[in-house]
């Protein structure tokens, strides 16, 4: 059973990560990228992980992708891209031989340590008749005592990339974001008499 | 017989590897800064197979509280990220990434 879950979802995976390289359309590629999203969501399941795969079944799959569909349909740009043209001659070969061979390497890597692969930890914590969400009582446990600091300091990431993105998103003034505020600001005080 | 045959934690690192390795194939085929960027997350849900992958094998809940902060970082980048893809592609719709050069002053 753990055997034919695996072997559906790699292939699930697989299936939608070569859709997302090879199909010119960008709304098929964001489409495929779902597949192999959800496939990952599987395997986290498989491997006693629930919380972080509900999480990217509604993160990922949820808000990431919409994002990107989002943008391809704001900015008008699902057409089909040409994949003939190749701008550097042999781009695409070189680029199939880097990834046979960054495979090969990490491939090899993971051959050759599989021997520390051994239990060291306290173990996962897996769903019982007893408790259904030990594995989110456990993340949260090492979340807020292990790593509590890094935990705030992701807010603050997430702060400085809202505000970021407010700034880029924005239409600028004549000369960027800044001056468009002064001009904001002494249109709002020039508007006031009147 | 076969349903005993239960994955071992190499599977799941090696599934991760080809797909961190189709990714990288991605990021350097591919001419549409949206479609990179596509092949950027599927390098990140690679990290984070291997990343559930390790937490299972070693037994240690560590492994999972990284992919929460990869999850986190993942959607931080692509906010800042699709925040700049528009800027670019509302002054030139059909840019590729060739053409990013000229952001250069």
């Amino acid at each position: 059973m753990q055997l034919f879950v695996f072997i559906c979802a790699a292939l699930m995976i697989l299936i939608g990560a070569v859709g997302v390289i090879v199909r010119s359309h960008p709304v098929h590629a964001a489409l495929s990228l779902v597949l192999t999203l959800f496939g990952v969501a599987v395997l986290f399941v498989a491997q006693d992980a629930h919380f972080l795969a509900a999480v990217q079944v509604i993160v990922y799959a949820g808000a990431i992708v919409v994002l990107f569909l989002f943008v391809i349909m704001l900015l008008g740009v699902d057409r089909a891209e040409s994949l003939r043209i190749d701008p550097v001659k042999v781009q695409r070969p070189l680029a199939v031989i880097v990834g046979l061979g960054l495979f090969g390497l990490i491939g090899g890597a993971i051959l050759e340590g599989r021997k520390t692969l051994i239990r060291r930890g306290t173990g996962l914590e897996t769903a019982t008749e007893v408790s259904h969400d030990s594995n989110i009582k456990q993340l949260a446990n090492d979340l807020f005592s292990n790593h509590v600091f890094a935990f705030e300091v992701t807010s603050v990431l997430l702060v400085i990339a809202v505000v970021g993105t407010v700034l880029l998103a924005r239409r600028p003034g004549k000369s960027g974001a800044v001056a468009s505020a002064e001009e904001l600001a002494s249109s709002a005080t020039a508007g006031k008499p009147s | 017989m076969i349903s005993a045959i239960t994955p071992t934690p190499v599977w799941y690192l090696i599934l991760a590897a080809l797909l961190f390795s189709i990714g990288a194939v991605g990021v350097l085929v591919r001419r549409n800064p949206l479609v990179m960027f596509m092949c950027i997350e599927l390098m990140l849900n690679a990290v984070n197979l291997s990343f559930v992958a390790m937490a299972k094998a070693l037994g240690d809940i560590g492994g999972q509280t990284t992919v929460f902060f990869v999850l986190v970082v993942a959607a931080a980048e692509v906010v800042v990220g699709l925040g700049i893809i528009v800027s670019i592609l509302r002054k030139r719709p059909d840019a590729t990434a060739d053409d990013l050069a000229e952001l250069k002053g």
